[in-house]
């Protein structure tokens, strides 16, 4: 349990790095497309909230379901809407045409 | 037993590959032309690690699972089809949305795990669920202002901040005692209660301008809640998206604070309230003359010009005036005039906002330029229009050290030969600070409706082609 423990933080250190170094590099004319994005990715939380609601549980059960359905509507909600609008924005990004 | 173990290998595989596309996602995002590669990696990153999970061989009941996934996305539909106005009020309930889901799975664990939580996980478990909850009402909070069903003023009462920092101190010694004693049980609702409140309270004092700092502030807390469930849950796909989320939330705050001039613990406490100063000054500057101009005038210069620089802010937006913007600037592109915008980091309700609106107005992106590329063109510009932004560019901010927004980086305006200003009166701006660009030698204030007046200088245009 705690390897596991140490092994989470060196992985979340390192992503945080990583998350830096890569954000650093959009351009600020993205940053709401950013944000959309990086929020249909975070709802990846999803997969907790599906296995918390299909596994059986000896106690609490009607928690679990109750509270895990919800968690996944909201979750999938997220990641429909946030892939959804991130491309209708980026579709209307265009460089000047050959005309000019 | 051998079937399970395959199983469990084909889904970590998964995971690992989805974790892959995120950071891929992400970095195509960096530039409009791979950016829709981007979001094509990210969604199937997504797809894959959700068909994992499904799965997984704990899982014996699908029936809920497929309720929620359907339902989900019923919602999640019309949410990704919101007007581009409407996108700020949208990301902040995507915000609710997240954090609501780290919130609940998080509780569930809690009631699933408790008494025996090992305290290192107690204390993630603690962290996700204190964030998530405050990150769920201040995003409904930020969601209700932006959408005008929330008074947009700040609202402040004394001892504000004391009692918001007094609120989050309570909840983080609960959190500590539960450490301590996972076993007393009867403290848990408290973590999820109180900063629940704080959420709330926390968002009172904001006003409309200050929004992109919050939303931002948000994404990371949001962020940062998954990921302190991905340590519960012992997740590292969880973890190093959340720690993504984060980051980039983090990065924007600390882009917006700057670009308002704010520290950054300024903001990350909260203290977003609007200071009182500035207005005293506001009544002896009346007198002061100020030139305007009529459509034709306008016109009239702008057909001249050959360098003219745009410089949009929220007030665009309000006045629905990108689209009789974008017929500007194909007139004087027509004529050969170089047009050119520039954008405040802060300008619009979100980070990018005003980029998203005038890509929507099929403006191309190579000429939307940001507040350090477009300062060293603004001396070499004939005209440079300001068309419903105010404090981002005040002059004040450079030079007068008793300004409430002095030393804050603005769009240098008052350097181009001519500025004109579309302002419906001389109402000073959000911030209440008076704005002495207005009574440049070189500035002639239009007056009127953003969108109407765009249109009569086209119309104006247009007309003098006729002839």
């Amino acid at each position: 349990m705690q390897m596991d423990l140490l092994t989470s933080l060196y992985v979340f250190m390192l992503a945080a790095f990583i998350g830096f170094e890569v954000i650093r590099r959009v351009s600020p004319l993205l940053h709401t497309p950013l944000m959309s994005l990086t929020n249909a990715l975070d709802a990846i939380a999803v997969v907790g909230a599906i296995i918390l609601t299909g596994e059986y549980h000896a106690t609490h059960p009607l928690l679990a379901k109750i509270l895990g359905t919800i968690a996944i509507v909201a979750a999938t909600s997220n990641i429909v809407g946030g892939f959804l609008i991130t491309d209708r924005m980026l579709k209307m990004f265009k460089p000047s045409g050959p005309k000019k | 037993m051998d079937h399970f173990l395959v199983s469990d290998n084909l889904i970590e595989a998964t995971y690992l590959v989805a974790t892959v596309l995120f950071i891929l996602s992400l970095m195509w995002l960096s530039k409009p032309a791979t950016a829709r590669r981007g979001v094509f990696a990210g969604e199937t990153g997504m797809l894959l690690a959700i068909a994992g999970t499904l799965l997984h061989h704990g899982i014996v009941e699908y029936k809920w699972i497929a309720i929620a996934l359907v339902l989900g996305t019923i919602i999640g539909v019309p949410l990704g089809e919101v007007a581009m106005t409407a996108v700020p009020q949208r990301t902040a309930l995507s915000h609710a949305f997240g954090a609501l889901c780290v919130t609940l799975v998080g509780t569930a664990e809690f009631y699933l795990r408790a008494p025996a939580v090992p305290r290192f996980v107690m204390g993630v478990l603690a962290m996700e669920v204190i964030l998530g909850s405050l990150t769920f009402t201040g995003s409904l909070m930020a969601a209700g202002k932006l959408q005008e069903v929330l008074p947009q003023r700040p609202i402040t009462f004394k001892g504000q901040n004391f009692v918001n920092l007094g609120l989050l101190g309570v909840a983080v010694v609960i959190a500590v005692m539960l450490v301590a004693h996972p076993e007393k049980i009867y403290l848990f609702p408290a973590i999820v209660a109180i900063p629940l409140i704080f959420g709330v309270l926390m968002i009172i004092p904001i006003g409309g301008a200050d929004m992109p700092t919050v939303i931002s502030l948000l994404n990371s807390y949001a962020g940062l809640s998954a990921a302190a469930m991905g340590f519960v849950l012992n997740s590292k796909l969880l973890i190093i998206a959340g720690a993504l989320d984060g980051a980039s939330g983090l990065i924007l705050s600390v882009n917006m604070s700057k670009a308002m001039n704010r520290s950054f613990s300024n903001v990350l406490f909260g203290a977003f309230g609007q200071e009182q100063a500035g207005a005293a000054g506001a009544g002896a500057q009346e007198a002061k003359p100020v030139r305007s101009a009529t459509a034709e005038e306008a016109a009239a210069i702008l057909a001249l010009a050959s360098r003219v620089v745009i410089v949009p802010g929220y007030g665009m937006a309000v006045a629905q005036a990108q689209h009789k913007v974008r017929e500007l600037y194909d007139a004087l592109t027509k004529r050969g005039v170089d047009v050119k915008f520039g954008i405040h980091p802060v300008a619009g309700r979100m980070p990018g906002h005003m980029n998203v609106l005038l890509a929507e107005a099929d403006i191309p992106y190579d000429k939307l330029l940001d507040m350090d590329e477009i300062n060293g063109d603004l001396p070499q510009t004939d005209v440079a229009l300001v068309i419903g932004a105010n404090d981002v560019t005040n002059p004040a901010a450079r030079t007068d050290p008793t300004s409430p927004i002095y030393g804050m980086p603005i769009l240098d305006v008052d350097k181009a030969r001519t500025v004109m200003v579309i302002k419906r009166s001389m109402a000073a701006g959000f911030a209440g600070i008076e704005n002495p660009l207005y009574y440049l030698n070189n500035t002639l204030m239009l007056f009127g409706d953003a969108k109407q007046f765009v249109g009569s200088i086209v119309r104006e245009l247009a007309g003098a082609d006729g002839h």
